[in-house]
Protein backbone atom coordinates (compact mmCIF):
# COMPACT_ATOMS: atom_id res chain seq x y z
CA UNK A 1 0.00 0.00 0.00
CA UNK A 2 2.20 2.99 1.35
CA UNK A 3 4.96 1.22 -1.84
CA UNK A 4 1.97 2.07 -4.07
CA UNK A 5 2.13 5.60 -2.71
CA UNK A 6 5.16 5.91 -2.88
CA UNK A 7 5.14 4.93 -6.63
CA UNK A 8 2.57 7.10 -7.21
CA UNK A 9 4.67 10.17 -5.75
CA UNK A 10 7.52 9.54 -7.81
CA UNK A 11 5.14 9.67 -11.02
CA UNK A 12 3.64 12.54 -9.60
CA UNK A 13 7.31 14.17 -9.09
CA UNK A 14 8.83 13.09 -12.60
CA UNK A 15 5.30 14.87 -14.43
CA UNK A 16 6.03 17.77 -12.55
CA UNK A 17 9.40 18.51 -13.41
CA UNK A 18 8.66 16.73 -16.60
CA UNK A 19 6.64 20.18 -16.79
CA UNK A 20 3.34 18.58 -17.15
CA UNK A 21 0.06 19.93 -15.63
CA UNK A 22 -1.67 18.06 -13.00
CA UNK A 23 -5.48 17.60 -13.88
CA UNK A 24 -8.54 17.32 -11.80
CA UNK A 25 -8.96 13.26 -11.55
CA UNK A 26 -5.21 12.77 -11.31
CA UNK A 27 -3.39 11.30 -8.60
CA UNK A 28 -1.76 13.70 -6.38
CA UNK A 29 -0.42 13.77 -2.73
CA UNK A 30 -3.12 15.11 0.08
CA UNK A 31 -0.41 18.31 0.98
CA UNK A 32 -0.49 19.37 -3.09
CA UNK A 33 -4.16 19.14 -2.59
CA UNK A 34 -4.68 21.11 0.42
CA UNK A 35 -1.96 23.47 -0.42
CA UNK A 36 -3.77 24.77 -3.75
CA UNK A 37 -7.31 24.11 -1.69
CA UNK A 38 -5.77 26.97 0.57
CA UNK A 39 -4.37 29.39 -2.30
CA UNK A 40 -6.75 29.20 -4.69
CA UNK A 41 -9.85 29.87 -2.20
CA UNK A 42 -7.81 32.57 -0.91
CA UNK A 43 -6.63 34.23 -4.25
CA UNK A 44 -10.82 33.68 -5.27
CA UNK A 45 -11.54 35.33 -1.54
CA UNK A 46 -9.36 38.48 -1.92
CA UNK A 47 -11.38 39.21 -5.70
CA UNK A 48 -14.65 39.10 -3.95
CA UNK A 49 -13.56 41.39 -0.80
CA UNK A 50 -11.06 43.39 -3.68
CA UNK A 51 -14.69 44.97 -4.83
CA UNK A 52 -15.60 46.36 -1.48
CA UNK A 53 -12.49 49.64 -1.32
CA UNK A 54 -13.69 50.01 -5.10
CA UNK A 55 -17.09 49.47 -4.91
CA UNK A 56 -17.13 52.18 -1.84
CA UNK A 57 -16.65 54.90 -4.95
CA UNK A 58 -18.63 53.74 -7.84
CA UNK A 59 -21.60 56.21 -6.82
CA UNK A 60 -19.24 59.41 -6.29
CA UNK A 61 -17.05 58.77 -9.49
CA UNK A 62 -16.15 62.36 -10.70
CA UNK A 63 -17.63 61.50 -14.37
CA UNK A 64 -19.52 59.32 -16.36
CA UNK A 65 -16.50 58.21 -17.90
CA UNK A 66 -15.03 57.50 -14.85
CA UNK A 67 -18.03 55.44 -13.31
CA UNK A 68 -18.34 52.96 -16.26
CA UNK A 69 -14.74 52.24 -16.00
CA UNK A 70 -14.77 51.84 -12.49
CA UNK A 71 -18.01 49.37 -12.80
CA UNK A 72 -16.45 47.49 -15.08
CA UNK A 73 -13.07 46.80 -13.06
CA UNK A 74 -15.25 45.99 -10.35
CA UNK A 75 -17.29 43.59 -12.28
CA UNK A 76 -14.34 41.91 -13.69
CA UNK A 77 -12.82 41.30 -10.11
CA UNK A 78 -16.11 39.15 -9.45
CA UNK A 79 -15.68 37.36 -12.49
CA UNK A 80 -12.24 36.54 -11.53
CA UNK A 81 -13.60 35.16 -7.78
CA UNK A 82 -15.99 33.15 -9.93
CA UNK A 83 -13.17 31.90 -12.23
CA UNK A 84 -11.22 30.95 -8.95
CA UNK A 85 -13.91 29.09 -6.64
CA UNK A 86 -14.47 26.88 -9.68
CA UNK A 87 -11.17 25.93 -10.08
CA UNK A 88 -10.83 25.16 -6.73
CA UNK A 89 -13.82 23.66 -6.63
CA UNK A 90 -12.27 21.13 -9.00
CA UNK A 91 -10.21 19.48 -5.59
CA UNK A 92 -13.04 18.59 -4.06
CA UNK A 93 -14.28 21.85 -1.73
CA UNK A 94 -17.47 23.15 -2.03
CA UNK A 95 -18.30 26.77 -2.77
CA UNK A 96 -20.43 26.83 0.08
CA UNK A 97 -17.50 25.35 2.45
CA UNK A 98 -14.93 28.25 1.25
CA UNK A 99 -17.54 30.75 1.60
CA UNK A 100 -18.22 29.33 5.69
CA UNK A 101 -14.70 29.46 5.78
CA UNK A 102 -14.67 33.62 4.13
CA UNK A 103 -17.38 34.47 7.05
CA UNK A 104 -16.61 32.27 9.86
CA UNK A 105 -13.22 34.59 9.82
CA UNK A 106 -11.34 31.35 9.29
CA UNK A 107 -10.12 32.08 5.65
CA UNK A 108 -7.35 34.75 5.13
CA UNK A 109 -7.45 37.07 1.89
CA UNK A 110 -5.33 39.69 0.48
CA UNK A 111 -4.38 41.95 3.54
CA UNK A 112 -4.24 45.19 1.16
CA UNK A 113 -8.00 45.17 1.19
CA UNK A 114 -8.45 45.90 4.76
CA UNK A 115 -6.99 49.43 4.14
CA UNK A 116 -9.65 52.51 3.62
CA UNK A 117 -10.02 54.24 0.51
CA UNK A 118 -10.68 57.68 1.62
CA UNK A 119 -10.21 59.52 -1.70
CA UNK A 120 -10.79 59.96 -5.42
CA UNK A 121 -7.01 59.49 -6.27
CA UNK A 122 -7.09 55.79 -3.81
CA UNK A 123 -9.00 54.95 -7.00
CA UNK A 124 -6.43 55.40 -9.96
CA UNK A 125 -3.82 54.08 -6.62
CA UNK A 126 -5.49 50.63 -6.24
CA UNK A 127 -5.12 50.71 -10.06
CA UNK A 128 -2.39 51.12 -10.09
CA UNK A 129 -0.11 49.79 -7.42
CA UNK A 130 -2.41 46.73 -6.04
CA UNK A 131 -3.44 45.54 -9.83
CA UNK A 132 -0.26 46.35 -10.87
CA UNK A 133 1.59 44.18 -7.93
CA UNK A 134 -1.13 41.45 -8.54
CA UNK A 135 -0.41 41.42 -12.11
CA UNK A 136 3.47 40.64 -11.25
CA UNK A 137 2.24 37.53 -8.93
CA UNK A 138 -0.31 36.51 -11.06
CA UNK A 139 1.53 36.26 -14.43
CA UNK A 140 3.80 33.83 -12.63
CA UNK A 141 1.63 32.37 -11.23
CA UNK A 142 -0.22 31.31 -14.86
CA UNK A 143 2.61 28.89 -15.14
CA UNK A 144 1.75 27.00 -12.41
CA UNK A 145 0.99 23.08 -12.14
CA UNK A 146 -2.08 23.09 -11.91
CA UNK A 147 -4.06 23.00 -14.95
CA UNK A 148 -7.38 24.58 -14.07
CA UNK A 149 -5.85 27.29 -11.39
CA UNK A 150 -3.32 28.07 -14.80
CA UNK A 151 -6.02 28.43 -16.86
CA UNK A 152 -8.18 30.53 -15.35
CA UNK A 153 -4.72 32.68 -14.50
CA UNK A 154 -4.11 33.44 -17.96
CA UNK A 155 -7.87 34.19 -18.23
CA UNK A 156 -7.37 36.75 -15.46
CA UNK A 157 -4.33 38.80 -16.47
CA UNK A 158 -6.04 39.20 -20.09
CA UNK A 159 -8.38 41.22 -17.81
CA UNK A 160 -5.85 43.19 -15.53
CA UNK A 161 -4.12 45.06 -17.54
CA UNK A 162 -7.41 47.58 -18.19
CA UNK A 163 -7.24 47.62 -14.47
CA UNK A 164 -3.78 49.11 -14.19
CA UNK A 165 -4.38 51.45 -17.27
CA UNK A 166 -7.83 52.98 -16.26
CA UNK A 167 -5.66 53.52 -12.52
CA UNK A 168 -2.33 55.21 -14.57
CA UNK A 169 -4.95 57.74 -16.03
CA UNK A 170 -6.77 58.41 -13.08
CA UNK A 171 -3.29 59.11 -11.66
CA UNK A 172 -1.74 61.22 -14.58
CA UNK A 173 -5.29 63.38 -14.39
CA UNK A 174 -5.02 64.22 -11.15
CA UNK A 175 -1.45 65.51 -11.42
CA UNK A 176 -1.80 67.29 -14.62
CA UNK A 177 -4.98 69.28 -13.04
CA UNK A 178 -2.33 71.10 -10.47
CA UNK A 179 -1.32 71.54 -6.89
CA UNK A 180 -4.59 70.33 -5.51
CA UNK A 181 -4.90 66.93 -7.54
CA UNK A 182 -1.04 66.25 -7.32
CA UNK A 183 -1.28 66.68 -3.41
CA UNK A 184 -4.47 64.18 -3.40
CA UNK A 185 -2.33 61.55 -5.41
CA UNK A 186 0.79 62.07 -3.06
CA UNK A 187 -1.46 61.95 0.39
CA UNK A 188 -2.96 58.35 -1.50
CA UNK A 189 0.65 57.33 -2.39
CA UNK A 190 2.21 57.73 0.86
CA UNK A 191 -0.87 55.61 2.39
CA UNK A 192 -0.62 52.86 -0.31
CA UNK A 193 2.93 52.06 -1.18
CA UNK A 194 3.84 50.18 2.08
CA UNK A 195 0.73 48.19 2.33
CA UNK A 196 1.48 47.21 -1.56
CA UNK A 197 4.82 46.15 -1.05
CA UNK A 198 3.29 43.78 1.82
CA UNK A 199 1.14 42.03 -0.50
CA UNK A 200 3.66 40.12 -2.04
CA UNK A 201 4.10 38.35 1.18
CA UNK A 202 6.66 37.98 4.47
CA UNK A 203 10.72 37.32 3.46
CA UNK A 204 11.01 33.55 1.78
CA UNK A 205 13.00 32.78 4.77
CA UNK A 206 10.02 33.45 6.82
CA UNK A 207 7.65 31.70 4.47
CA UNK A 208 7.05 27.94 5.91
CA UNK A 209 5.39 26.64 3.27
CA UNK A 210 7.69 28.00 0.59
CA UNK A 211 9.96 24.99 -0.21
CA UNK A 212 6.86 22.28 -0.93
CA UNK A 213 5.08 24.63 -3.00
CA UNK A 214 8.52 25.53 -4.86
CA UNK A 215 9.10 22.12 -5.37
CA UNK A 216 5.31 21.25 -6.81
CA UNK A 217 5.46 24.22 -8.97
CA UNK A 218 2.57 25.86 -6.72
CA UNK A 219 4.85 28.76 -6.67
CA UNK A 220 7.36 29.47 -9.02
CA UNK A 221 8.80 33.09 -7.48
CA UNK A 222 9.92 33.65 -4.23
CA UNK A 223 8.34 36.12 -2.46
CA UNK A 224 11.31 38.69 -2.31
CA UNK A 225 12.07 38.60 -5.84
CA UNK A 226 8.66 39.28 -7.21
CA UNK A 227 8.49 42.09 -5.12
CA UNK A 228 11.85 43.27 -5.97
CA UNK A 229 10.39 43.23 -9.58
CA UNK A 230 7.69 45.31 -8.34
CA UNK A 231 9.58 47.94 -6.69
CA UNK A 232 12.43 48.64 -9.45
CA UNK A 233 9.52 49.11 -12.05
CA UNK A 234 7.03 51.57 -9.71
CA UNK A 235 9.85 53.64 -8.44
CA UNK A 236 10.87 54.59 -11.71
CA UNK A 237 7.18 55.10 -12.75
CA UNK A 238 7.06 57.17 -9.48
CA UNK A 239 9.74 59.54 -9.94
CA UNK A 240 8.61 60.12 -13.77
CA UNK A 241 5.47 61.68 -11.87
CA UNK A 242 7.48 63.39 -9.21
CA UNK A 243 6.37 61.88 -6.38
CA UNK A 244 8.16 61.28 -3.76
CA UNK A 245 8.49 57.81 -1.91
CA UNK A 246 8.06 57.24 1.52
CA UNK A 247 11.35 55.70 2.67
CA UNK A 248 13.95 57.30 4.16
CA UNK A 249 16.17 54.33 3.21
CA UNK A 250 15.63 53.74 -0.21
CA UNK A 251 18.19 54.11 -2.22
CA UNK A 252 19.60 52.71 -5.92
CA UNK A 253 22.33 49.72 -5.74
CA UNK A 254 24.76 50.39 -8.82
CA UNK A 255 25.89 46.57 -8.46
CA UNK A 256 22.33 45.15 -8.73
CA UNK A 257 20.76 48.01 -10.71
CA UNK A 258 18.19 47.94 -8.49
CA UNK A 259 16.16 49.60 -5.77
CA UNK A 260 16.67 48.82 -2.08
CA UNK A 261 14.04 49.84 0.32
CA UNK A 262 14.02 49.91 3.98
CA UNK A 263 12.53 47.20 6.47
CA UNK A 264 8.84 46.26 5.96
CA UNK A 265 6.77 47.02 8.92
CA UNK A 266 6.34 43.01 9.70
CA UNK A 267 4.19 43.76 13.16
CA UNK A 268 1.62 45.93 10.86
CA UNK A 269 1.28 43.04 8.28
CA UNK A 270 0.76 40.15 10.88
CA UNK A 271 -2.02 42.69 12.59
CA UNK A 272 -3.65 43.20 8.91
CA UNK A 273 -3.63 39.60 8.00
CA UNK A 274 -4.87 38.31 11.66
CA UNK A 275 -7.75 40.95 11.61
CA UNK A 276 -6.71 43.84 13.27
CA UNK A 277 -6.44 46.52 10.29
CA UNK A 278 -8.07 49.32 9.71
CA UNK A 279 -11.01 47.80 7.67
CA UNK A 280 -11.29 43.99 8.51
CA UNK A 281 -14.23 44.13 10.33
CA UNK A 282 -16.01 46.60 7.84
CA UNK A 283 -14.91 44.05 5.28
CA UNK A 284 -16.50 41.25 6.64
CA UNK A 285 -19.97 42.74 7.90
CA UNK A 286 -20.55 43.91 4.66
CA UNK A 287 -19.59 40.17 2.87
CA UNK A 288 -21.35 38.71 5.23
CA UNK A 289 -24.67 41.06 4.78
CA UNK A 290 -24.30 40.79 1.02
CA UNK A 291 -24.38 36.82 1.05
CA UNK A 292 -27.25 36.71 3.36
CA UNK A 293 -29.25 39.81 1.37
CA UNK A 294 -28.25 37.66 -1.90
CA UNK A 295 -30.00 34.50 0.29
CA UNK A 296 -33.57 35.18 -1.80
CA UNK A 297 -32.14 35.68 -5.54
CA UNK A 298 -30.79 32.02 -5.02
CA UNK A 299 -33.51 30.70 -3.40
CA UNK A 300 -36.01 32.00 -5.97
CA UNK A 301 -33.80 31.08 -8.80
CA UNK A 302 -34.00 27.30 -7.34
CA UNK A 303 -37.98 27.42 -6.94
CA UNK A 304 -37.73 28.84 -10.41
CA UNK A 305 -35.93 25.72 -11.69
CA UNK A 306 -37.79 23.27 -9.51
CA UNK A 307 -40.93 24.30 -10.63
CA UNK A 308 -40.46 24.51 -14.45
CA UNK A 309 -38.81 20.83 -14.00
CA UNK A 310 -42.21 19.54 -12.47
CA UNK A 311 -44.18 21.02 -14.63
CA UNK A 312 -42.05 19.60 -17.42
CA UNK A 313 -42.58 15.83 -15.57
CA UNK A 314 -46.10 16.45 -15.52
CA UNK A 315 -46.79 17.07 -19.01
CA UNK A 316 -45.22 14.04 -20.47
CA UNK B 1 -13.25 7.07 -18.69
CA UNK B 2 -14.60 8.88 -16.16
CA UNK B 3 -16.72 12.29 -15.42
CA UNK B 4 -14.27 15.13 -14.83
CA UNK B 5 -16.15 16.72 -12.15
CA UNK B 6 -16.59 14.74 -8.87
CA UNK B 7 -18.05 17.85 -6.52
CA UNK B 8 -20.10 17.60 -3.75
CA UNK B 9 -23.97 17.98 -3.79
CA UNK B 10 -24.57 21.67 -4.83
CA UNK B 11 -26.84 22.85 -1.97
CA UNK B 12 -27.23 26.31 -1.78
CA UNK B 13 -25.83 26.92 -5.05
CA UNK B 14 -26.67 26.42 -8.36
CA UNK B 15 -26.09 23.68 -10.59
CA UNK B 16 -22.57 23.24 -12.73
CA UNK B 17 -22.32 23.89 -16.05
CA UNK B 18 -19.53 23.98 -18.91
CA UNK B 19 -19.34 27.09 -21.12
CA UNK B 20 -17.82 26.47 -24.27
CA UNK B 21 -17.21 30.22 -26.13
CA UNK B 22 -16.83 30.26 -30.27
CA UNK B 23 -15.12 33.82 -30.83
CA UNK B 24 -15.58 33.98 -34.72
CA UNK B 25 -17.10 31.92 -37.82
CA UNK B 26 -14.21 29.86 -38.94
CA UNK B 27 -13.57 28.75 -35.05
CA UNK B 28 -14.79 26.08 -32.99
CA UNK B 29 -16.50 25.82 -29.41
CA UNK B 30 -13.44 26.12 -27.03
CA UNK B 31 -13.92 25.19 -23.30
CA UNK B 32 -13.74 28.44 -21.50
CA UNK B 33 -14.47 27.88 -17.93
CA UNK B 34 -17.55 27.05 -15.77
CA UNK B 35 -20.70 28.64 -14.80
CA UNK B 36 -23.46 28.05 -12.15
CA UNK B 37 -27.02 28.22 -12.88
CA UNK B 38 -29.69 27.45 -11.24
CA UNK B 39 -31.33 25.88 -14.84
CA UNK B 40 -30.34 26.38 -18.61
CA UNK B 41 -31.26 29.62 -19.27
CA UNK B 42 -29.82 31.09 -15.74
CA UNK B 43 -26.69 29.49 -16.97
CA UNK B 44 -26.46 31.03 -20.42
CA UNK B 45 -27.56 34.08 -19.07
CA UNK B 46 -24.78 33.45 -16.75
CA UNK B 47 -21.52 32.49 -19.24
CA UNK B 48 -22.61 35.90 -21.11
CA UNK B 49 -22.07 38.07 -18.13
CA UNK B 50 -18.73 36.26 -17.21
CA UNK B 51 -17.32 35.15 -20.74
CA UNK B 52 -18.44 37.27 -23.00
CA UNK B 53 -17.41 40.66 -21.27
CA UNK B 54 -15.58 42.24 -24.31
CA UNK B 55 -17.00 41.43 -27.74
CA UNK B 56 -15.41 39.07 -29.86
CA UNK B 57 -18.06 36.26 -29.03
CA UNK B 58 -20.28 34.78 -31.77
CA UNK B 59 -22.12 31.82 -29.59
CA UNK B 60 -22.28 30.25 -26.59
CA UNK B 61 -22.92 26.75 -26.00
CA UNK B 62 -23.49 25.20 -22.15
CA UNK B 63 -23.62 21.48 -20.72
CA UNK B 64 -23.89 20.39 -17.58
CA UNK B 65 -20.66 19.52 -16.12
CA UNK B 66 -21.87 16.15 -14.92
CA UNK B 67 -22.57 15.17 -18.19
CA UNK B 68 -19.18 15.53 -19.93
CA UNK B 69 -17.06 12.29 -19.95
CA UNK B 70 -13.52 12.40 -20.40
CA UNK B 71 -10.37 10.14 -20.27
CA UNK B 72 -8.05 10.71 -17.72
CA UNK B 73 -4.11 11.03 -17.59
CA UNK B 74 -3.37 7.55 -16.30
CA UNK B 75 -5.25 5.64 -18.78
CA UNK B 76 -4.37 8.34 -21.81
CA UNK B 77 -1.31 6.49 -23.12
CA UNK B 78 -2.76 3.22 -23.72
CA UNK B 79 -5.84 5.00 -24.93
CA UNK B 80 -4.28 6.90 -27.53
CA UNK B 81 -1.27 4.27 -28.50
CA UNK B 82 -3.18 2.73 -31.32
CA UNK B 83 -2.28 5.72 -33.31
CA UNK B 84 1.26 6.28 -32.63
CA UNK B 85 2.86 3.44 -34.73
CA UNK B 86 0.35 4.73 -37.67
CA UNK B 87 3.08 6.92 -39.63
CA UNK B 88 1.32 6.08 -42.75
CA UNK B 89 -1.49 8.67 -41.54
CA UNK B 90 0.16 11.24 -42.71
CA UNK B 91 1.66 13.45 -45.85
CA UNK B 92 5.63 12.76 -44.76
CA UNK B 93 5.26 8.97 -45.22
CA UNK B 94 4.96 9.39 -49.00
CA UNK B 95 8.17 10.45 -50.55
CA UNK B 96 7.39 10.16 -53.95
CA UNK B 97 6.90 13.18 -55.98
CA UNK B 98 7.51 13.95 -59.70
CA UNK B 99 10.97 15.15 -59.38
CA UNK B 100 12.09 11.20 -58.03
CA UNK B 101 13.66 8.99 -60.65
CA UNK B 102 10.86 6.43 -59.55
CA UNK B 103 8.10 7.14 -61.92
CA UNK B 104 10.36 6.87 -64.92
CA UNK B 105 11.29 3.48 -64.11
FE1 LIG C 1 -8.64 40.54 -10.26
FE1 LIG D 1 -7.84 43.66 -11.10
Amino acid sequence: MSENIAAMEAEFNRRIAAGETIEPNDWMPEKYRSQLKRLISQHAHSEIIGMLPEGNWITRAPSLRRKLALLAKVQDEAGHGHYLYSSAETLGISREEMFDQLHSGKAKYSSIFNYPTLSWADMGMIGWLVDGAAIINQTTMAKCSYGPYSRALLRICKEENFHKKQGMEIIATLIASGDTGKAMVQESFTRFWWPTLMMFGPHDTNSPNSPDMMKWKIKLKGNDELRQRFIDMTVEQAQKWGLSIPDQQLAFNEATRSWEIGEIDWNEFTAVINGNGPCNQERMETRRSAHDNGKWVRDAAHAYEEKHRSKITTAA
Amino acid sequence: MSKTNSLPEPNDQWNLWEVFIQESDNEPHRHAGSIRGADAENALQNARDVFARRGKTKSIWIVQSDHIVATTTGDSASFFDPTSDKVYRHPHFYKHTLDDELWKK
